[in-house]
C-alpha cells in the first residue's frame, strides 16, 4: 500500500506532467482563463487517465510486448511496434464509451464534463502518461496509481495556473505579453517552484 | 491564396507555435540540445507532410462524423514509420526522445492543419501548407535550442564553442537554461518580440486599469 501512495505522490509532485514534461501544453495555455472551467476539465483529465493507463498496461502486459502472447501459444510473436497505434486507439474509443455513458447515466456530470471529453484525444498528457507506463514498465498495480496521480497532478497545476490568470487579468501587463506571453511567464515560474520539489530528497 | 503565400505565411506571420500556440510540448521538452531538435523538426515536418497530403486526398471520401478516428490513425501510421526508421538509424537518439516522437501523435500542430486545410484544400497546397508549418515550427524550436544549448553548455550540437570556466575558459554556463523552465521564458520572450513587431498579433486586454487622476501624476 505505501508502495502505491509513494507512486501517486512521484506522479503529483516530482514528475508532474505539466509542468516537468510539459505534456498537455495546448490545453494547459489555451483553456486556463477561469477557474471553474479548469476544474471540470481537470476531472475528466483524472478520470480518463485513471481508465486509460490501466487498460493500456494490461494490453500492453498481455498481447503486444515481447513474447506476451505466450498465454495463447505464440511466444515468438512481438507486436511492440503497434503499441502507438493501440494506446491511441484505446484512447479514443475510450473516451468516445466513457462520453456515451455519462449521456446516458450521468446527464448531470455530461454537461459538465462533456465538451472536454473530444479533447483529450489528442491532449498529450494522456497519451504520453501511457507511453511513461510503458517506458517505466509498471506492473498493473502501479499502473493504476500512475495514472490517478498523472491526472491529479496536471490537474492540480492548471487549476494553480487558472487561478493566477484570474487575478492577472487586472494587472497592467505590457501589450506584446497580453495573454499567452504572461501566460508562458507564469508556468516557467511555476515550473521552476516544482523543479525546487523535485529537488528535495525522499 | 497563391501557393507562395501558403508556404510562406506559416513562417512568421501565423508561425503555429507562437500565433496558434499549438505543438508546445516538444518544443519545450526536447529543445535543451539542438540535436534533438533538429531531430524533432525533420520528424514533425515529415509527419505533417505524409499526414497532410494522405488526408487531403482521401478528404472527399470521408464521412465527417468518422474524420477523426481516420485522421488520428493516417497520423499514427506516419508516427510509427518515422519512429521505427530513428530506431533502426540513429538509435541513441531514438532512446532520447523516443517519447516525444511518439507524441507527435496528439501534436496539435499536426491535427490542426488535418482540419483546417487538408480536409478543405487539394494535395497540392496542402503539401505546401504543411512543409510551411513544420518549417514554421522548425524555426522556433532551432532558436530555441541555440540560445539553450550556446549559453547553457557552451557547444552546439555537442562541439565546444564557448570555453567552460571549470575546464579552464572564461564562460561561466548558465545552467538554469538546461532545466525545462527556461524554455518557457525563452518562447514567452520570443512571442513578446514578434508581438512588438506585428502588433495585430496582440491580444485584447479584458480590462483596463482606470487611468491616474492628474493629481496623482508624477
Amino acid at each position: 500500500m505505501s508502495h502505491f501512495i509513494d507512486t501517486f505522490f512521484r506522479a503529483v509532485f516530482l514528475e508532474n506532467l505539466a509542468l516537468a514534461y510539459f505534456l498537455g501544453m495546448c490545453t494547459f495555455l489555451a483553456v486556463s482563463k477561469k477557474v471553474k472551467t479548469t476544474i471540470g476539465l481537470g476531472i475528466a483529465v483524472i478520470v480518463v487517465e485513471a481508465i486509460s493507463v490501466p487498460l493500456n498496461n494490461l494490453l500492453y502486459n498481455f498481447v503486444l510486448r515481447d513474447g506476451a502472447l505466450a498465454w495463447a501459444g505464440l511466444g515468438h510473436l512481438n507486436f511492440s511496434y503497434l503499441g502507438l497505434l493501440t494506446q491511441i486507439a484505446v484512447i479514443a474509443a475510450m473516451i468516445q464509451v466513457l462520453e456515451m455513458v455519462l449521456n446516458r447515466f450521468f446527464p448531470l456530470l455530461y454537461n459538465t464534463l462533456g465538451i472536454f471529453l473530444p479533447l483529450l484525444t489528442v491532449n498529450c498528457a494522456i497519451l504520453g502518461a501511457s507511453l511513461f507506463m510503458v517506458q517505466r514498465d509498471l506492473g498493473f498495480i502501479d499502473s493504476l496509481a500512475y495514472g490517478l496521480g498523472a491526472g491529479f497532478g496536471w490537474a492540480l497545476a492548471i487549476v494553480m495556473l487558472a487561478g493566477l490568470r484570474e487575478k492577472m487579468k487586472y494587472s497592467d501587463i505590457p501589450a506584446g505579453l497580453e495573454g499567452i506571453g504572461i501566460a508562458f511567464f507564469t508556468t516557467g515560474l511555476i515550473s521552476l517552484a516544482f523543479m525546487g520539489i523535485a529537488g528535495l530528497s525522499f | 491564396m497563391t501557393s507562395k503565400e501558403t508556404f510562406l505565411k506559416p513562417l512568421l506571420k501565423e508561425n503555429p507555435v507562437t500565433l496558434h500556440v499549438l505543438g508546445i510540448c516538444s518544443a519545450l521538452a526536447i529543445t535543451n540540445s539542438l540535436t534533438s531538435s533538429l531531430i524533432m523538426s525533420v520528424s514533425l515536418t515529415s509527419v505533417l507532410v505524409m499526414t497532410n497530403v494522405t488526408i487531403s486526398l482521401i478528404r472527399r471520401h470521408l464521412p465527417s462524423s468518422v474524420r477523426l478516428i481516420v485522421q488520428i490513425t493516417i497520423i499514427a501510421s506516419a508516427v510509427a514509420i518515422i519512429d521505427q526508421l530513428l530506431t533502426a538509424y540513429l538509435p541513441d537518439a531514438a532512446k532520447t526522445l523516443r517519447v516525444y516522437i511518439a507524441l507527435i501523435v496528439t501534436n496539435c500542430i499536426v491535427l490542426g492543419r488535418a482540419e483546417a486545410c487538408a480536409m478543405k484544400r487539394g494535395p497540392g497546397a496542402s503539401f505546401l501548407d504543411a512543409l510551411g508549418n513544420g518549417l514554421g515550427f522548425s524555426i522556433i524550436l532551432i532558436i530555441v535550442a541555440v540560445i539553450r544549448e550556446l549559453f547553457g553548455n557552451g557547444s552546439l550540437m555537442g562541439y565546444r564553442i564557448l570555453e567552460l570556466v571549470h575546464e579552464g575558459g572564461w564562460y561561466e554556463p548558465n545552467a538554469m537554461l538546461l532545466l525545462p523552465p527556461s524554455a518557457f521564458f525563452i518562447i514567452g520572450f520570443i512571442v513578446w518580440v514578434i508581438r512588438s513587431w506585428k502588433p495585430e498579433q496582440n491580444e485584447e486586454a479584458e480590462f483596463k486599469p482606470a487611468p491616474l487622476p492628474d493629481s496623482e501624476k508624477r
